[in-house]
């Protein structure tokens, strides 16, 4: 298939600290990133994930080509990006959750016009473009309004647009949801979903929202230490890692730990006891089981969410569920 | 810049950009412009001060010291009215604001050099202007037609080697992240040294702004040929006339060393 939008092949990027001006022999090597490679095709929408400092931002500006990669290959809208910059530029669009591209004193309505003009869009195009943008985003109230004096939610939705107004094949997004609050996470999030359905725009977002990766991505990338931990899809995520669900028993009345078929209670708190289950586990039978041998009270079966999920794998006390392509991770750490 | 007149017309419209951003503050613009004024005015007035009390400097009369001045802060003033917010670079690289430069179509150094534009820069050459004007017809030379147009010669050519100097200083702050102060040396520093005849300072500087920061061709060498002058350096009469090819030469280092730091920063993300 001739329809991948980013290609990276044992894309690594290693940084050479200085030791300073005076101490030039105390330099020291930080790989950032460590050969990753992986396949973005069109029309994805991917959760690019993992702790800070594992490498999100680095690749993020490698794909920008904003960095040039130490080695491996990278293509991104069939151009190498470091050699191609500005040509890429005109094919992507960038937003970085921290820091607005917008015009600080501009009226956002002007910002948006000046970004015509960078990216030389046509007239008809761009009144077209600006006014779907601007039904999508809800931009009407304040395109009079300069960007200083826009709240952090309106100025993240501005500078949605602004990315959005060459019509680019790929979006990318560092954290686009900082700082947001509920309503404004919502409006964006229903954003990004409509233009990947309706205009098949690829989507690579970066967040530490798992809100946003619920909602939006059906595929989930992992880097952790430079590496890519995993690849694949957000259900298979959370069964291959999250599998264990949790039954929190409320008896009548304080009991030593319950023992039942191989699961025993990892936790008890008074009347309340913690049951971890094994993957396999039937939840129904082991309720039944629990409802016929003690006086319960009341069940809950609580999902491990995604949120345990990446903690235990950032954390690194659990195997992950399929080592994806040159993402082999060591024990060690 | 494959593109000469795509590049000036980015540079005109990010300048006029950021004009219309600063008139969102009225107040402040006013206030700052009048502040450029008065100190515009007083470095008019210390000029004629000085003129009234020393009407000899380093054998050169009032008139051809205030010829130098002219060229010299006209030149200066061009470059640093195009290039001038280049020296913030390292700013813009330290706070990572060159991040979203580079994912812009625009090559960064039009996005540096226009950031936060304000007309109040065109009033620097106010000064350079009025001293010229009061200079020239007050020269005591034959007007050849080639000693005529040397002058807006000499004045582009200096423009020009600020202009260098300007991008020089920028990518240099690629790698020196805090050499803002260092940098200045050598942008306001040569706008300074070349204010003066360079026979008032000592042989070994002279020597120093002709070979290593040429700022000699900025106007010294052109306005010996203007002013029919001998070189006290003793310098061959050509070097009068290499005022754009040493203009051509700097701005091809600068160019140089503008790619390389670019190159450098995006080897190391620093």
């Amino acid at each position: 298939m001739g329809d991948a939008v980013i290609e990276a092949a044992a894309l690594t990027k290693t940084f050479t600290r200085a030791g300073g001006v005076l101490r030039r022999r105390a330099r020291t090597a930080v790989t950032a990133v460590d050969a990753v490679s992986f396949t973005v095709r069109r029309g994805e929408f991917v959760g690019y994930l993992g702790p800070n400092g594992a490498g999100k931002s680095t690749t993020i500006k490698m794909l920008t080509g904003i960095l040039a990669a130490s080695s491996g290959s990278l293509t991104v809208c069939g151009l190498d990006p470091s050699r191609r910059r500005t040509a890429l530029a005109r094919r992507i669009g960038v937003v970085f959750g921290q820091r607005t591209t917008l015009w600080w004193d501009l009226p956002l309505r002007d910002s948006l016009t000046l970004v015509r003009r960078l990216y030389r869009v046509e007239a008809a195009a761009h009144r077209t473009r600006l006014a779907e943008l601007t039904a999508l985003l809800e931009l009407e109230p304040f395109l009079a309004t300069p960007v200083r004096q826009l709240s952090l939610g309106q100025r993240m939705r501005g500078d949605l647009a602004a990315a959005l107004l060459h019509d680019p094949e790929l979006l990318v997004l560092d954290e686009p949801t900082i700082g947001l609050d509920v309503v404004s996470k919502a409006t964006v999030r229903e954003f990004l979903a409509r233009i990947n359905a309706e205009r098949g725009t690829t989507i690579l977002l970066t967040t530490h929202d798992l809100g946003d990766i619920e909602r939006l991505c059906r595929r989930v990338m992992i880097i952790d230490h430079g590496r890519l931990a995993y690849d694949g899809g957000l259900g298979e995520l959370r069964r291959t890692v999250g599998a264990d669900r949790v039954l929190v028993v409320e008896l009548d009345r304080p009991a030593p730990p319950i023992a039942l078929d191989g699961i025993e209670a990892e936790r008890a708190d008074g009347p309340r006891q913690w049951l971890r289950l094994p993957p396999a586990a039937n939840a129904a039978a082991v309720i039944a089981a629990l409802a016929a041998r003690y006086d319960v009270r009341d069940i809950a079966l609580r999902e491990t969410g995604i949120e345990d999920v990446l903690a235990s794998l950032y954390r690194g006390d659990r195997a992950y569920g399929r080592p994806a392509p040159g993402g082999q991770r060591s024990s060690a750490e | 810049m494959a593109d000469p007149a795509g590049a000036a017309r980015m540079y005109a419209l990010l300048a006029w950009t950021w004009i219309r951003a600063a008139a969102q503050y009225p107040v402040s613009l006013a206030m700052l412009t009048a502040g450029t004024a008065v100190v515009t005015g007083l470095d008019v007035a210390a000029i004629a001060l000085m003129f009234t009390r020393a009407p000899r400097i380093a054998g050169f009369d009032v008139a051809e010291a205030l010829f130098l001045y002219g060229t010299a802060t006209l030149s200066f003033g061009i470059a640093d009215l195009v290039l001038g917010s280049t020296e913030r670079l390292g700013e813009h690289v330290r706070r990572g604001t060159l991040d979203a430069m580079l994912v812009r179509p625009v090559s960064p150094l039009i996005q540096v050099a226009t950031e936060e534009y304000s007309p109040r820069r065109v009033g620097k050459l106010v000064p350079a202007v009025t001293v010229l004007a009061l200079a020239l017809p007050r020269l005591d030379t034959t007007w050849t037609p080639g000693r005529v147009a040397m002058v807006p010669a000499m004045v582009a050519a200096g423009a020009f080697i600020f202009g260098g100097l300007w991008v020089l200083a920028g990518a240099v702050q690629f790698v020196l992240l805090e050499s803002r102060g260092a940098t200045k040396a050598l942008t306001y520093g040569g706008g300074f040294l070349t204010q003066y005849p360079m026979s008032m300072f000592a042989r070994d500087l002279v020597r120093g702004v002709t070979f290593v920061v040429p700022l000699a061709f900025v106007n010294w060498q052109p306005a010996l040929y203007v002013l029919d002058r001998p070189d006290p350096l003793g310098l061959p009469g050509a070097a009068r006339f290499a005022s754009p090819a040493v203009a051509a030469l700097v701005c091809a280092v600068a160019a140089v060393a503008w790619r390389a730091g670019l190159r450098h920063y995006r080897s190391t993300g620093s």
